[in-house]
């Protein structure tokens, strides 16, 4: 259990000299829900690029005692790294269930791949029913609505049975009501993982985060709690760009 | 009914090309269709590299050549009887034969080497490629070029290759007369039910999970990288497996054309093997090898009566395909009844996904993430 977490000592990311990430230190053990928040271009969906391989970056990232960093995209993700993108990218031609069989797919041998899929296979069905898509399992993913794509993206994650799960703003655009299942979907699937959740969202926050990390400007502002972080002046500051009286009146 | 209608097509087509045709034509137009059905084989090739995988492979000239340059040597080295040096090597050449040919004596070596040439040269190229991530049109001008290199490549070396008139004048194809028309109907067989075969071997890729798996590349690569696979392994596949069918297609051109040449394997008829697969409908099973069959049924018979008239008439065509019909001839059916059926508006399938009230966003949309991000949020359905 203690050798499953994510740390990351250092991290640098530039973009044509504009520092993107600017040393950033974060710890986060399994179990542990983490959300991440921050103003816009504050920097979060580039810490979780340059985790996955997408963007080149500096310092460490370790899962237990393996480096990430300079491995290509597809090894992280057999390392049991996975994430979700902003905007759900799911293969719009293809059914739901053919997107949950190709993700659990990438350790099949190339004779299997030959072969037609005649069952579902058992982790797919696990997190159909987790995702709660069963009725929907063989229309193509491109008819989904937002929060289901989402939901199913989750569930690709689901089938490979990623150990760290890092998901850039889920819930956004999900009604009051997916956003509470997928609260509770998250706190479920962050039981016995490493999760990392970008969020702007300060209710949904409130209500689902174990811990939670600002970040602004490409460095870490402030780490806690929930209430520890709200009663941080500096993230009262920066955050969303908001008066210290709207985010009292808010908190209070 | 889903699987119904293309196994009923399939049929249909067997039929057409075992029962029908050789009952209803001339020697002379059985001979062209036979042409036509390795051009056809080409087409199922391009159909999965280009219209499952995305890649458009405007160079299948160089596999249709390799395999075919391998078969004619073949041909060449049986007519010129064991030891024997092939005829236009005396002329043009020292007058022996070079060390790359004699392996092609052997029927065995000609037939592993139709499959493997092109195989290896397509892995060693897509190797280069897909693992530099080139793709889009800087693959189609790449594999191009190469198709156009290639042909330079013959035409410089006339005492080994025949040069700019290629290789010709066979007598014999694995030992049958090649001018005897019963052995011509018997190559036409033999085509067509290889034809047919192949369409059956990719009616089961297609429904694999490497079929699956190659939808997803095409329609997001990115994508893919981040479920843990390597998109260059499963392109470079569909790639080998598209140069493998071309070269078939090559082989078997040969005895049934009687002549290979430069000019049968350039950047011209490496075009007019994808204007076939894009009339047909590249993404389906038999829209390419029926489109490779029509363009070039029609091309015979306009040009026998307008000569001058069918490099426009095939442009305008291709125009009208992509303008209009952007899934080929196998989209008309779907097309029309769809016309047919008057639109209802759809029920509002999108549960509101209100965009959430936060500051517009600045780092949007990013060149680095994946390509199939799809417009987000309202009406997924149209
Ligand atoms: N590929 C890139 N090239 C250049 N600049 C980039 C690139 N990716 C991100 N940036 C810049 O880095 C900064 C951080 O962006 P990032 O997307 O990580 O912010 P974010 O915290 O995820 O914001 P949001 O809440 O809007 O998603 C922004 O200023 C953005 O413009
Ligand atoms: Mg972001």
């Amino acid at each position: 259990m203690s050798t499953d977490y994510l740390e990351i000592t250092k991290l640098h990311v530039e973009f044509d000299g504009f520092v993107a990430i600017d040393s950033v230190d974060l710890t986060v053990l399994q179990g542990d829900l983490r959300f991440l928040i921050g103003p816009n271009g504050a920097g979060k969906t580039t810490l979780i690029d340059a985790i996955t391989g997408l963007v080149p970056a500096t310092g460490s990232a370790r899962y237990g005692s393996t480096e990430l960093l300079g491995r290509k995209v597809h090894q992280i993700v057999r390392m049991g790294v996975g994430r979700t993108f902003q905007t759900a990218s799911v293969f719009e031609d293809l059914t739901v269930l053919q997107n949950l069989d190709i993700a659990a797919g990438f350790g099949r041998s190339p004779l299997s791949l030959l072969r037609k899929r005649r069952s579902v296979p058992p982790e797919v069905e696990k997190a159909l029913t987790a995702v709660g898509l069963e009725s929907l399992a063989l229309r193509p993913a491109g008819v989904l609505a937002h929060g289901q794509k989402q939901w199913l993206e989750i569930g690709m994650l689901l089938v490979q049975d990623a150990r760290v799960m890092l998901l850039d703003e889920p819930v956004a655009g999900m009604s009051h009501e997916e956003r509470e299942e997928t609260g509770h979907l998250l706190k479920r699937i962050g039981a016995d993982r490493t999760v990392i959740v970008i969020e702007h969202d300060m209710d949904f926050v409130r209500t689902f985060a174990d811990s939670v990390t600002v970040m602004h400007g490409g460095r870490v502002l402030a780490e806690g709690t929930v209430a520890e972080i709200q009663a941080d002046e500096r993230v009262q500051e920066v955050y969303l760009g908001r008066s210290v009286a709207a985010i009292t009146e808010e908190v209070g | 009914m889903k699987r119904l209608v293309p196994l009923l097509a399939y049929l249909l087509l067997a039929g057409a090309l075992l029962l029908l045709a050789p009952a209803i034509l001339t020697d002379f137009r059985l001979s062209l269709l036979s042409r036509f059905c390795t051009f056809a084989i080409v087409a199922v090739g391009i159909g999965l590299a280009w219209g499952r995988g995305g890649m458009l492979t405007l160079g299948q000239g160089l596999f249709f050549g390799l395999g075919a340059y391998v078969m004619a040597m073949h041909m060449k080295l049986d007519d010129a009887g064991p030891g024997g040096v092939p005829d236009f090597m005396k002329l043009y050449g020292d007058g022996k034969t070079p060390g790359w040919w004699e392996p092609f004596r052997s029927p065995i070596v000609t037939l592993l080497g139709i499959i493997l040439v092109p195989a290896i040269v397509a892995t060693v190229l897509g190797l280069a490629v897909f693992k530099r991530r080139v793709k889009g049109a800087y693959f189609a001008i790449l594999s191009q070029a190469l198709t156009a290199a290639f042909a330079i490549l013959l035409i410089g070396q006339q005492g080994t290759t025949g040069g700019f008139n290629g290789l010709n004048g066979f007598k014999s194809f694995f030992g049958y007369a090649v001018n005897d028309p019963v052995n011509r109907r018997l190559i036409y067989f033999l085509t067509a039910i290889i034809l047919l075969v192949i369409l059956a071997g990719m009616a089961q890729l297609y429904r694999s999970r490497f079929g699956e798996l190659l939808v997803a590349v095409r329609d997001g690569e990115e994508r893919v990288r981040f479920l843990g696979y390597d998109p260059a392994n499963i392109k470079l596949v569909a790639y080998v497996v598209s140069a493998v069918l071309a070269g078939i297609g090559g082989a078997l051109f040969v005895p049934i054309a009687g002549i290979i040449s430069p000019s049968d394997v350039g950047v011209v008829p490496s075009i007019a093997f994808v204007i076939g697969v894009a009339m047909g409908g590249r993404t389906t099973l038999l829209g390419p090898a029926v489109g490779a069959i029509a363009v070039a049924w029609a091309q015979t018979s306009l040009s026998e009566n307008f000569p001058s008239f069918w490099s426009y008439f095939q442009g305008g065509l291709f125009v009208i395909v992509i303008l209009f019909l952007p899934g080929g001839i196998a989209q008309l059916p779907t097309m029309a009844t769809r016309l047919r059926r008057r639109p209802k508006p759809p029920a509002d399938p999108s549960p509101i996904p209100q965009p959430r009230a936060a500051e517009p966003r600045a780092a949007e949309p990013r060149a680095a993430e994946p390509a199939t991000t799809s417009a987000p949020a309202t009406g997924a359905v149209a």
